[in-house]
C-alpha cells in the first residue's frame, strides 16, 4: 500500500547502502520535516513540547549508546558520567568564557570523548563483565571528581547556573524556541548516526561486535576502533549533556546518576540493539513511560486508591515496576526490540492485501 | 610513633576486614551463579534486600518472629530463583553478555519496585538480638553485628568448600562450572544443576539480608550494598570462591582506610595545596578505583582463570 518496491532493483553496492533505498522514504523523511518543524512547533501546546523536548535530548543519547552497545557490541553502565562530563565542560565555558552555544556544544562533546577514550581503553583487553563493570566503576568515580572539585563544579551544591543559548541574537528560552534548537541538534545526530552505519567505520564497528578476533584478522584494528566507538558514543552523551544543561538551565550532578545511564542502555534494549530507528523508538518509549504511568495513575488512582500520599509512592513504584518487567519481556520474547515490531509491521503491509 | 595511633590503625583495619567478609558472602551468591550458569546477575543486591524487607516487615508489622521469617524468606528465595532462571534466565542462555546484564538489571529495578510496594517503603530496624556494646579485645574495640557478619561469612564459606570439595553434588556442579557440554556428555543433568546453584545463591541472600538488615536497617538503600559486590569479585577474579573472600577483605579495609584516614587528610591544607578536591566520601569510589588498576595489570582479577579465546 504505502510501500510498494517492485521494479526498484539494486545493483550496485553504492545502492545497496544508499541513505534512502526507496524513493517512497524521501518522501516519508520530507512528510516528518514539515510535521515536526512546522506543525509540531505551531499547534502543539507547551506543555507537550516539554515533553518533545526531553523526548529529542533523549533520542541524542539513546543514538550514541547506540552506536557503542548495538553496533560495536560493547558495553558501557556509565554514559550518564559522560553526559555530565560534557554538562559542566558546557557549563564552565558558557559561564566563565561567555561562550555561545555553538562553541560549547561540541566543546563538551569532545571533552566526553576524550574522558570516553580513557574509560574505554580497559576494553582493549577485556571485554564482557569486566568491561561493564570497569564503566560502573568510571561512572562513580567521574561523578566524585566532578563533585569534589570545586573548580569544576563550582561549589558545594555541585550546579552551575547556565544562561540560555541564543541564536542570531534571539535568546531561546521558551519551550518553543528550545524545541527548535533540539530538533536540529536531534537531526543532525540522526543523519551523522546513519551515516556512521553505513560507511567503513560502521561496518568495522559490526565486524568486531560479531567476531572481535575475526575482524582483527580481517585486518580491522580492533584497538582502534574499539577506542573510536567509545570516543564516538562519548562524545553524542556529551552533546546530550550540554542539551539537557541548556533545556534545564543548570548544569547539575544529579540529573546524571547511575539510573540514568541504566535509563539510556534501556532505550537501546526496547528500541532494538543496533538500528537507528530502534534507538529513536526506544528513546520515545522510555522517555513518554513515566509520563503515561503519571497520566493513568492520575485518572484512574483516586477511584481505586483515595490515599494521595500513598498514590504518589505507587506511581513511582509502578514506574520502577514496569520498566524492568518490560526490559525481561523485551529481552525474553523479542530481543530485535520496538523495532523488529515495525518491521513485521511494514511487512505486513508491503503484501497487502495479499498474503503472499 | 606512639601506641594509640597503632592500635587504632589495627582497629580500623579488623573491622574493615569483617565488613569486607560480609561483602564477601553477598559477592558469593554472585560467584555461585556466574560459575556454574554463567550468568551475570545484577540483581543480587536487590535479592538481599527483599530478604531483608520481608524478614524485617513480617516481623514489625505481623509479629512474625525472625527465625520463622528468615524460613519462609529462605522458602520465598529458593522459589523465585528457581521460577526466575525457568522464565527469564533460561531462554537467554548464549545470548550476548550486553542481553543478559540488562535482564538482571531489569529485574533488580522490577524487584526495587515492587517490594516496597507491597511492604511499604519505609526503614526498619532488624534486630537480631546482638548486642550493640563493642566487643573489647585488648584496646581494640570491635562493632558486634560486624563480628557476627565476619564469623557467619566464615562458617559458611568453610561449609561451601567441603560441599564442593566431598560432596557429590559439589563436585557436579564444579563440573558444571568447567565446561557445560562435556558435563553433560558425563550424565550430569546440568539443568538440574543450574537450579541448585539459583538456590543456593537465593540461600546466601537472604543470610546477607538478615546480616546486612541488621547491620545498617532494612529498606531500598540495602540494595546499594550490592554494587559494592562488583570490585570485590573483580578484585578477586570472578570464578573463584577463595577469591571472594580476598577480594571481600581488601574492599573492606579500603573502605576503612578510605573513611578512617583519606578523608580527613582531605580536608587538611597540605593536602588541599596539591589537589583541588573537597569534601570526603572517597571509601565509595576507592574500591572501584583499585579495581580498576588492578583490572590493568591483571585483567581476570587476582585469583580468576585466564581465558583462552578460540575462534
Amino acid at each position: 500500500m504505502f510501500h510498494r518496491e517492485s521494479g526498484y532493483y539494486k545493483t550496485t553496492y553504492a545502492s545497496d547502502s544508499a541513505l534512502y533505498p526507496l524513493p517512497i522514504a524521501r518522501f516519508a523523511v520530507a512528510g516528518f520535516a514539515v510535521l515536526f518543524f512546522v506543525v509540531a512547533p505551531l499547534l502543539v501546546s507547551s506543555y507537550y513540547l516539554t515533553i518533545l523536548n526531553l523526548v529529542g535530548i533523549a533520542i541524542v543519547g539513546a543514538l550514541g549508546l547506540n552506536i557503542l552497545v548495538g553496533l560495536t557490541g560493547q558495553i558501557s553502565i556509565g554514559h550518564a558520567a559522560f553526559m555530565s562530563v560534557g554538562a559542566y565542560t558546557a557549563a564552565n565555558l558558557a559561564t566563565r568564557f561567555d561562550l555561545p552555544f555553538w562553541i560549547t556544544l561540541p566543546a563538551g562533546g569532545l571533552m566526553a570523548a576524550a574522558i570516553g577514550i580513557i574509560v574505554g581503553f580497559p576494553s582493549v583487553r577485556i571485554k564482557g563483565l569486566y568491561l561493564a563493570i570497569s564503566t560502573l566503576a568510571a561512572q562513580f568515580i567521574i561523578d566524585w571528581f566532578i563533585v569534589h572539585t570545586p573548580a569544576i563544579s563550582g561549589g558545594f551544591q555541585a550546579s552551575i547556573q547556565v544562561p540560555r543559548p541564543s541564536v542570531f541574537g534571539i535568546v531561546l528560552d521558551t519551550q518553543r524556541e528550545l524545541y527548535m534548537f533540539i530538533l536540529v541538534t536531534v537531526v543532525i545526530a540522526i543523519v551523522i548516526a546513519l551515516n556512521i552505519a553505513r560507511s567503513r567505520i560502521g561496518r568495522a564497528f559490526i565486524a568486531i561486535r560479531d567476531q572481535d578476533i575475526a575482524a582483527e584478522i580481517l585486518g580491522i584494528d580492533v584497538r582502534r576502533y574499539k577506542l573510536m566507538a567509545f570516543a564516538i558514543s562519548s562524545f553524542y552523551a556529551g552533546v546530550t549533556g550540554v542539551l539537557y544543561t541548556y533545556y534545564s538551565g543548570v548544569a547539575n550532578n544529579e540529573f546524571f546518576p547511575l539510573v540514568v545511564s541504566i535509563d539510556y542502555l534501556a532505550m537501546v534494549i526496547i528500541g532494538g540493539m543496533g538500528s537507528v530507528l530502534g534507538a529513536i523508538f526506544g528513546a520515545t518509549f522510555v522517555t513518554l513511560l513515566p509520563i503515561a504511568i503519571d497520566l493513568v495513575m492520575t485518572s484512574v488512582g483516586p477511584y481505586l486508591i483515595d490515599d494521595a500520599g500513598a498514590l504518589s509512592g505507587i506511581k513511582s513504584h509502578m514506574r520502577l515496576i514496569l520498566f524492568g518487567g518490560l526490559i525481561m519481556f523485551f529481552l525474553v520474547v523479542e530481543p530485535e526490540g520496538l523495532n523488529r515490531l515495525w518491521l513485521n509491521i511494514r511487512s505486513y503491509f508491503r503484501v497487502w492485501p495479499f498474503s503472499y | 610513633m606512639d601506641m594509640f595511633a597503632v592500635w587504632y590503625f589495627v582497629e580500623t583495619t579488623i573491622n574493615g576486614a569483617l565488613i569486607g567478609l560480609m561483602y564477601a558472602l553477598i559477592a558469593l551468591g554472585f560467584v555461585l551463579i556466574y560459575k556454574s550458569t554463567d550468568a551475570i546477575n545484577f540483581a543480587q543486591g536487590q535479592f538481599v534486600m527483599i530478604s531483608g524487607v520481608m524478614v524485617a516487615a513480617l516481623s514489625a508489622d505481623y509479629g512474625v518472629p525472625i527465625v520463622l521469617g528468615a524460613i519462609i524468606a529462605l522458602v520465598f528465595m529458593i522459589l523465585f530463583n528457581v521460577m526466575l532462571e525457568r522464565i527469564v534466565l533460561r531462554p537467554m542462555i548464549g545470548r550476548p553478555v550486553v542481553a543478559i546484564i540488562m535482564a538482571t538489571i531489569g529485574l533488580a529495578a522490577f524487584l526495587e519496585g515492587l517490594f516496597p510496594m507491597i511492604f511499604g517503603a519505609t526503614t526498619r530496624a532488624l534486630d537480631l538480638g546482638i548486642p550493640n556494646d563493642p566487643i573489647i579485645v585488648g584496646t581494640v574495640y570491635l562493632t558486634p553485628i560486624n563480628v557476627v557478619g565476619g564469623a557467619v561469612a566464615l562458617t559458611f564459606f568453610g561449609a561451601f568448600s567441603i560441599f564442593f570439595m566431598k560432596s557429590r553434588k559439589g563436585v557436579a556442579l564444579r563440573a558444571v562450572a568447567d565446561n557445560h557440554q562435556v558435563s553433560m556428555a558425563m550424565g550430569i543433568n546440568v539443568e538440574r544443576y543450574f537450579v541448585l546453584a539459583w538456590s543456593m545463591a537465593g540461600v546466601v541472600a537472604v543470610l546477607g539480608g538478615l546480616l546486612w538488615g541488621s547491620a545498617i536497617g532494612v529498606d531500598n538503600t540495602l540494595a546499594v550494598v550490592g554494587l559494592k559486590v562488583f570490585p570485590v569479585v573483580i578484585l578477586g577474579g570472578l570464578e573463584s570462591i577463595i577469591g571472594a573472600i580476598v577480594g571481600g577483605i581488601i574492599v573492606g579495609v579500603i573502605e576503612a582506610w578510605g573513611g578512617t584516614y583519606i578523608d580527613p587528610a582531605m580536608t587538611q591544607p597540605w593536602f588541599r595545596e596539591f589537589f583541588p578536591f573537597e569534601g570526603g566520601g572517597t571509601k565509595d569510589f576507592l574500591p572501584y578505583l583499585l579495581m580498576i588498576v588492578v583490572l590493568f595489570f591483571k585483567p581476570y582479577g587476582l585469583f580468576g582463570k585466564v581465558q583462552i579465546e578460540r575462534v
